[in-house]
């Protein structure tokens, strides 16, 4: 196979497949007859240029790096965590669950980091289920997590219509978390230090998540124990020769993976909204597979995925409000189109770039890369 | 006798190919190759691994198109765009790998593809046998012409049926018709094989790498075969990498290096040394210099083990054997006879079902059965080193830098880190230090195994293993698609093992390896342990009629046995 220097492989292969995304989007809103350059400028503004635009664009963003870490840390060991979204609805049951039986007995700073806790042990709990099926029952991964993830559904509206109710009102969600016991805006505290910040649903998740990000790097790249998961990714026959518990490291990876994706959760309930309502996940946790595969199960690669796939939820939301012609749905478009050349089609432009980079350095260069 | 002038007054060659270059992207896989095969002759092609060996046949048999030169057969310039313009050509191709439906019958096997154009000849016949006599047009025509029609496979099979008979009068190539193919033994299916190919009205036949699934039993007989096709009249071109064959076979050959052509050779003026040389572009001591050590204590005893598989098949029935410090215990046996089995049993990776392996080193003993199982990592810290069968699969992650791997399975240790921290420099050192033993190269840690020659994979392999200093050593197919010049030094390094004092169980499909290098060697056929004989008393005769089941006691002594044709000129040469 043709092989790229490593700065054409991950910045101009993907740039390029993303620019291939937009431009087939592009031909779909000409089409539906609207300009598609005023629509490109209108997704940038809302999600960059907006007051408050970053804000929100980070705010989802930080959903996706929680996913998409989930995503990708299984991936490692070549497991196919299909179940973010259901995991990260456990841990939204998990951190309500603490905030809300604590916020009014302890103070905020105990609940906090108990409730992030909750929320990373409900999902981990959530994702061991299928783990062990898949080392011990040979359940296959996919098909069992995307069952969890319906059993999740389920168990969230159970809980929403009884034990967490809210019980003064009727709708099927609880009531907010004080708010003493959830993290900070970044806007209050941007205005505590005297800058000016718009109003946006960003909080301290959002460098929570990016701290995961960093650990779950240490996890797989500085560990005796990443080491092992990403052996048993590449080859198991390797991993087996090696001495390595290929069972006991496919519960080690679903636990990690589920943790994650459980800490999403923190973003909503212990964030601007404050509470567990009915579908909070959104399908954040099925944006993570794609935001996991864009970043080639990298923690850097998959942050800057989620920022990408942020600013696209928050652009298209933008899109949605200024056209009438253009729903969200040019979003699912737009990130499906990114999905299929980023992921299903990463490879196809590989052999004209290396073409075209070997035109440009000259022909003795190339022979010497063979 | 290669050479193109003097053609022109004899028959034309079978086979021409003239400044045929190929290239994949910025490799070139040959470099304006020149062949020129004689008809009716035996050609081999030798070389090593990524010579172009296969690249070459491949655009004769038209899976790949040269970007320049010509072919001729027979004298006459042609286009070869696709395998079926290859077999109207009259050329036929063995693989490697049997290209045969397990499931069907022989006779479904060979009319596999042809269901049609035999039964459009049997639509027409008028009684011109297209035997092995008439010429390549002839021959395929049937293939080229358009079927009448829709022709019931009845008729197909007839037909079919009629060649099988025919083949088998003309070259002795028996087959049984309607036997389930993936029932008979690899020899057997080789035949149906070229069976196949000749029955398709190749009057050229490649065949590449055809001995490696044979005993030595069978490879006798396979030449023999050869040699009858080669009587009627048929040209056969023969890849192979084992210089025995060449010389026990061909009449001439052709040796490639890096792409290209560098020798042509009449078998008769030439020795195993000239072509390893040539092959390799240095002078290679073929034979390793093995020196009897006396052997020193027991350090692993297997007890009677039994080894059955999910299906319940008993993979390895009632084997014991002992390793001794300072001894290479040979395993030989045709692939997939149990060594893997044995080799998974030994090194922790498969669960002892039934007897036992004992360790020992000095006036520790430890037992493992199934009741106390060991794995991998335990075992390597009892010191047990594996240097495993199929090194692209186990021994190396192929996508993982060479500093990665140079602690696979030693990823617990102090060479890949501290506490639960794994530390790149740490491990970066320590690739560089096996680089440098063992003069793997290029010397580049950060280099993906992938990036490494096969004989430098080994050897970093190897250098992993054997730098653990460990008591006991299992070595799988050590040489296994390795170029000959590293197999000189992976064989000094094994040797130098044993001199250190290792207890070596050396498994090995190549029973010059096992020759070579062992001090005792066993010999396992179906899972059972046909016997151990010591150096002094084994032979190729020997070890071949073992390998195939006939117990030690039942050969009697090894000079009297029918030595056959292929073994003499072998023997002068070894």
């Amino acid at each position: 196979m043709t092989r790229l220097p490593a700065w054409a492989d991950y910045g101009l292969l993907p740039a390029l497949n993303i620019a291939l995304a937009f431009l087939v989007t592009g031909v779909v809103v000409a089409i539906i007859g609207e300009n598609p350059v005023e629509a490109l400028a209108t997704m940038v503004e809302g999600a960059f240029l907006f007051p408050g635009g970053i804000g929100y664009t980070l705010f989802y963003a930080t959903n996706f790096i929680f996913t998409g870490l989930a995503v990708a840390v299984a991936y490692q060991a070549r497991l196919f965590n299909i179940g973010a979204e259901g995991q990260a609805a456990l841990g939204g049951i998990g951190a309500a669950a603490v905030a809300l039986s604590l916020d009014q007995v302890l103070p905020g700073l105990m609940v906090v980091p108990l409730a992030i806790a909750a929320a990373a042990a409900a999902g981990l709990a959530w994702a061991i289920v299928p783990g062990w099926l898949q080392a011990y029952r040979g359940s296959h991964i996919v098909i069992t997590t995307i069952m969890f993830n319906t059993i999740a559904a389920g168990l969230t509206v159970t809980m929403l219509a009884g034990a967490l109710r809210d019980p003064r009102q009727p709708n099927p969600q609880t009531r907010q978390v004080e708010e003493a016991a959830r993290l900070p805006a970044i806007h209050d505290l941007a205005r505590d230090l005297g800058l000016e910040a718009a109003t946006s649903p960003l909080t301290l998740a959002f460098p929570l998540a990016l701290l995961a990000a960093v650990l779950v790097w240490v996890l797989i790249f500085r560990t005796r124990w990443g080491y092992a998961l990403r052996v048993m990714g590449q080859s198991e026959p390797a991993a087996v020769y090696a001495g390595i518990p290929v069972r006991r490291l496919t519960l080690g990876a679903m636990a990690v993976s589920g943790a994650l994706a459980g800490l999403m959760a923190v973003n909503v309930i212990l964030g601007d909204a404050g509470r567990l309502v009915i579908n909070f996940t959104a399908g954040y946790g099925f944006t993570g597979i794609a935001v996991a595969l864009m970043g080639r199960a990298h923690p850097v690669g998959v942050v800057l995925a989620a920022l990408l796939f942020g600013a696209l939820f928050q652009g298209g939301t933008e899109l949605d409000y200024v056209y009438r012609s253009i729903s969200r749905e040019m979003v699912l478009l737009i990130q499906g189109l990114i999905i299929l050349f980023c992921g299903a089609l990463s490879l196809m432009l590989v052999p004209w770039v290396a073409r075209a980079l070997a035109a440009f350095r000259g022909p003795e260069d190339a022979e010497g890369r063979a | 006798m290669s050479a193109p002038g003097s053609d022109a007054t004899v028959a034309p060659p079978a086979i021409r190919l003239i400044g045929i270059t190929k290239r994949f992207g910025p490799v070139v896989a040959n470099a304006a190759v020149d062949l020129s095969v004689q008809p009716g002759t035996i050609h081999g092609i030798v070389g090593e691994n990524g010579a172009g060996k296969s690249t070459l046949v491949s655009i004769l048999y038209g899976f790949y198109h040269a970007d320049a030169g010509a072919i001729e057969i027979a004298g006459r310039p042609v286009q070869i765009p696709d395998s079926a313009a290859a077999i109207a050509l009259g050329i036929g191709m063995v693989h490697q790998h049997f290209m045969l439906v397990p499931n069907f019958t022989v006779l479904e096997n060979v009319m596999l593809g042809a269901e049609a154009a035999a039964a459009a000849a049997v639509a027409d016949a008028t009684g011109t046998e297209t035997g092995p006599g008439a010429d390549v047009g002839t021959d395929a025509s049937p293939g080229a012409g358009a079927p009448k029609g829709r022709i019931g496979l009845a008729a197909a099979r007839r037909a079919a049926r009629a060649d099988l008979a025919r083949l088998a009068a003309d070259y002795g190539l028996e087959v049984p018709p309607d036997a389930v193919t993936g029932d008979l033994p690899v020899g057997l299916q080789q035949r149906v094989e070229i069976v196949k190919a000749l029955a398709r009205g190749a009057r050229v036949l490649i065949l590449d790498e055809p001995t490696g699934v044979l005993t030595p039993d069978e490879t006798d007989r396979f030449f023999d075969i050869l040699r009858s096709l080669r009587a009627q009249g048929v040209t056969v071109l023969l890849i192979t990498h084992k210089l025995r064959e060449i010389m026990a076979l061909c009449d001439n050959v052709s040796v490639m290096r890096q792409g290209r052509m560098v020798a042509h050779r009449a078998v008769a003026d030439t020795t195993r040394e000239e072509l390893a040389s040539l092959m390799v572009g240095r002078d290679v001591k073929l034979e390793a210099e093995h020196r009897a050590t006396d052997p020193g204590p027991v350090r692993l005893v297997a007890d009677a083990l039994t080894w059955r598989d999910r299906a319940g098949v008993a993979r390895l029935s009632d084997v014991s054997l002992t390793l001794r410090a300072g001894e290479i215990l040979g395993l030989a046996g045709v692939a997939g006879n149990g060594q893997s089995e044995l080799l998974d049993l030994m090194s922790g990776i498969a669960a002892v079902q039934e007897g036992r392996i004992r360790l020992i080193a000095g006036n520790a003993e430890r037992t493992i059965d199934a009741r106390h199982p060991a794995d991998p990592r335990r075992l390597r810290a009892e010191g047990v080193a594996h240097v495993p069968e199929d090194r692209h699969r186990r021994g190396l992650v192929l996508p993982f830098a060479a500093r990665d791997n140079a602690v696979l399975g030693y990823q617990h240790g102090a060479d890949a880190g501290a506490g639960r921290w794994l530390s790149p420099a740490a491990m970066r050192a320590r690739c560089a230090a096996l680089m440098r033993a063992f003069d793997v190269r290029p010397p580049d840690p950060e280099l993906r195994a992938a990036g490494f020659s096969g004989g430098n994979q080994q050897k970093l392999v190897l250098a992993r293993e054997f730098e653990a200093a460990p008591g006991v050593l299992l070595i799988g197919q050590p040489t296994r698609g390795v170029d000959i010049g590293a197999i000189e030094a992976i064989h000094a390094r094994i040797l130098a093992m044993k001199e250190a004092g290792a207890a070596i169980l050396l498994v090995s499909v190549e029973l010059d390896e096992i020759l070579a290098l062992s001090d005792r060697i066993a010999v396992i056929n179906q899972g059972r342990l046909i016997g151990v004989l010591p150096r002094a008393e084994a032979d190729r005769h020997r070890l071949g009629l073992m390998m195939s089941g006939v117990a030690p006691t039942d050969t009697g002594p090894a000079d009297t046995g029918p030595a056959t044709e292929a073994d003499d000129p072998s023997r002068e040469t070894a």
